[in-house]
């Protein structure tokens, strides 16, 4: 609570208090008999003291010719709820509209926390590490590239960079949404918004702040509210046809039925009218509806910011919660980006024991597929059984295994070596092995498949998602493997980035064809494809902490890189896109119901207030649940802990 | 040139008009509000002289909300 927010909740109670006291005076007959001016002067009291701004801010209003606010309807409708006599009506109207203005300012300010924390990440200093050895306080800003920046246990690092000196172990979550700290040494790549938790780091600044990822994400966060969607405009444009129309209403509501009971010869009943049109302006307040939208949508984004989805404002929730297509990336985003051994193909002898000769042929080799083929044997090296290793560049590596004459590689190897393939290579990535000059078999390499793929899919499946398309730049053979395994619809092989962009587009014309409203989503890792993240209607950026380019490129980032995060995203939209529609309906029908029973004088001013005020708590409450995002899905992990 | 500063204001129908009063300033090309974060995003001219802008700003907006606040560095 706020110094301001303790303040208004003590004028609120005393207020109360002193009203209490009034309406006891009032009814024991203590005030009629001090004197014809004791009431309204006794009532005047808790009025003054909780509505003392409102009627100064309505006052200012009517100064700048520009009156027509809730301050300006609610100091008409108690003015003239005391003109006419009513004291403890004015001054109880002016205490609910006050408790509910400070029930707004509590729910904004507990949503506002969320968004915050995400704001902690900015490094506020960097040390510079000056050639005397000194160092130098300076903004993030000002280190260059090249530059080397010393980070103390506590701090965030400010700039990304290499670790030149020093081991550590540094919090990642913010960023990365990993909840297991990095392990830096000598060599580690750390990034700007790391926490440094245990000790001192040289770090060689790599790039300067502006293109840090951490700059970013800032820049993400703190432009999201920005960017209104259609809903949160409607409530703007709304809210200002929306005062005075209802003004002009209250006006004729006063004017109009007195006026014509004197044409035709009745009584006009001037005070009835008067009360009723009062009432009506109270009803009409529409701070129900100007908060509770913005306040939803706001507090979607921060709850998903909190999960590690961070949200490029409104506009996104809007077209996110009406995805029915999922292009998806492979490497990186359904695989790991990292090779496996998928088959093996022994000639002549058996898979143990081709394994084990191509681990030990390659047992110094460094390429990708030795690392590969290494851990698919799974068990020590024995050295001493490897003689006459020879690396073919670009080609294999021969060596004795045993004393028997081993090669291991490409095609051109063999060929080169004079073995005969049994059959030519189809695109995939393979190893050939031949043993003493004879074809020995092959192993295939494919990247491997990240265990949260499937359950990732059948999320989007669940969450509505109709079309399921895996795009990709690799061969056909090994893509249409992963698609099938996976159960996507469509497999789109052999992409250069500009085909990606057109297989987007023509998703999305597909789309627009069948005229359905839906809208088409890409999941990429951001490595190469910042111009599709931007032609998709919704672009995710997962894991793409390391590179601006993709964050600025995409409307959803994904701080790690767990593919069920996009059904998760999907599933918040839709759950705060409900919540909107929901206190759009409640505030429109319950104000136009009691507008009704205001005019035909079946609701007092209590009612109204008291409806007025229930309908913004409510709408209100309601737009908070869009916080919690571990209610849209339980398997969603939210490491970060819940702000109390 | 586009710059953020943070700023105060009770409700969102005055962060509403801060921003439109912001947008009024000699100086500004546009700017945005931000009620939820508190922030208002300012793009200004070019060649303006960014702190004698954002004092006039900061007066265009007392002048339509008294308890309002513009932080400048």
């Amino acid at each position: 609570m706020t110094r301001k927010q303790r303040r208004n909740l003590l004028r609120i109670l005393l207020s109360l208090c002193l009203l209490a006291v009034c309406v006891t005076l009032d009814r024991t007959g203590l005030l009629a008999r001090a004197g014809r001016a004791a009431t309204p002067l006794a009532y005047l009291v808790p009025y003054l003291v909780v509505g003392w701004d409102v009627l100064r801010r309505a006052v200012r209003g009517i100064v700048r010719l520009r009156p027509f606010d809730e301050n300006f309807l609610m100091a008409v409708a108690t003015v003239g709820a005391l003109a006419l006599g009513e004291y403890a009506e004015a001054a109880a109207v002016m205490i609910f509209y006050q408790t509910g203005e400070w029930f707004q300012s509590w729910a904004i300010g507990r949503s506002r926390r969320n968004i915050a924390a995400l704001m902690d990440l900015r490094p506020q200093v960097a040390r510079r590490l000056l050639p005397g050895g000194e160092e130098e306080e300076v903004a993030p800003e000002e280190v260059a590239p090249g530059e080397t920046i010393v980070v103390r246990p506590g701090d965030k690092v400010p700039l990304d960079g290499i670790v030149e000196s020093g081991t550590s172990t540094l919090d990642t979550s913010a960023l990365t949404g990993e909840s297991l700290p990095l392990e830096a040494g000598v060599g580690t790549e750390v990034m700007g918004g790391f926490v440094n938790l245990t000790g001192t780091l040289a770090v060689r600044v790599t790039k300067p702040f502006g293109q840090s990822a951490v700059a970013a994400i800032l820049e993400l966060v703190e432009n999201a509210a920005a960017r209104k969607s259609k809903h949160e405009n409607f409530v703007t444009s709304f809210a200002r046809v929306y005062t005075p129309v209802v003004c002009g209403a209250a006006l004729a509501l006063a004017l109009l039925p007195p006026l014509v009971s004197l044409t035709l010869g009745a009584a006009p009943l001037w005070q009835t009218w008067l009360y009723r049109a009062l009432t009506f302006l109270v009803i009409s307040c529409p701070c129900a509806l100007v908060i509770s939208i913005p306040l939803s949508f706001f507090a979607a984004l921060g709850g998903a910011g909190r999960a590690g989805i961070l949200i490029k404002g409104s506009v996104c929730v809007e077209a996110l919660s009406r995805v029915r297509c999922v292009a998806m990336d492979k490497t990186g985003t359904v695989t790991a980006g990292a090779f496996a051994v998928t088959e093996i193909e022994p000639y002549g002898m058996d898979e143990r024991r081709l394994l084990m000769l191509c681990a030990h042929a390659e047992c110094d080799s460094t390429h990708p597929l030795a690392l590969c083929a290494r851990a698919a044997w799974g068990e020590p090296i024995d050295r001493s059984r490897v003689t006459d290793v020879r690396e073919h560049g670009g080609h294999g590596v021969t060596a004795r295994v045993d004393g028997l004459a081993v090669a291991v590689g490409n095609a051109a190897l063999m060929r080169q070596l004079g073995v005969e393939l049994p059959r030519p290579d189809d695109g995939a990535t393979v190893m050939h092995a031949a043993a003493d000059g004879v074809y020995a078999g092959r192993l295939t390499f494919a990247d491997s498949v990240k265990a949260e793929a499937a359950p990732a899919l059948s999320d989007l499946r669940r969450a509505g998602v109709r079309r399921l398309v895996l795009l990709t730049g690799d061969g056909e053979g090994a893509a249409r493997q992963v698609g099938e395994a996976l159960g996507f619809d469509e497999v789109r092989a052999g992409l250069l980035p500009g085909d990606k962009v057109r297989a987007v587009e023509e998703m999305i014309a597909r789309e627009e064809a069948a005229g359905s409203r839906g809208q088409v989503a890409f999941v990429g890792d951001g490595i190469n494809d910042a111009p599709v993240l931007t032609r998709a209607d919704v672009g995710f950026a997962m894991g793409a902490v390391g590179s601006d380019a993709a964050i600025e490129a995409a409307d959803v980032v994904l701080t790690n890189d767990d593919p069920r995060r996009v059904a998760v995203s999907i599933l918040l939209a839709r759950k705060c896109m409900r919540i909107v529609r929901e206190n759009i309906a409640l505030a429109l029908v319950v104000k136009a119901l009691c507008l009704a029973l205001g005019a035909a004088g079946a609701a007092g001013m209590w009612y109204a207030v008291i409806a007025d005020v229930g309908v913004m708590v409510a709408a209100v409450l309601n737009a908070l649940r869009a916080l919690r995002v571990r209610a849209v899905c339980p398997s969603a992990k939210t490491d970060r802990k819940e702000t109390t | 040139m586009t710059k953020t500063y943070k700023i105060e204001v009770d409700c969102a129908h005055c962060a509403a008009e801060m921003e439109q009063a912001a947008k009024k300033t000699e100086g500004v090309r546009d700017a945005v509000v931000s009620f939820m974060t508190l922030r208002m995003t300012v793009e200004f001219e070019d060649g303006a002289d960014e702190a004698a802008v954002m004092k006039r700003v900061r007066k265009s907006c007392r002048r339509v909300d008294d308890d309002c606040e513009v932080y400048l560095p």
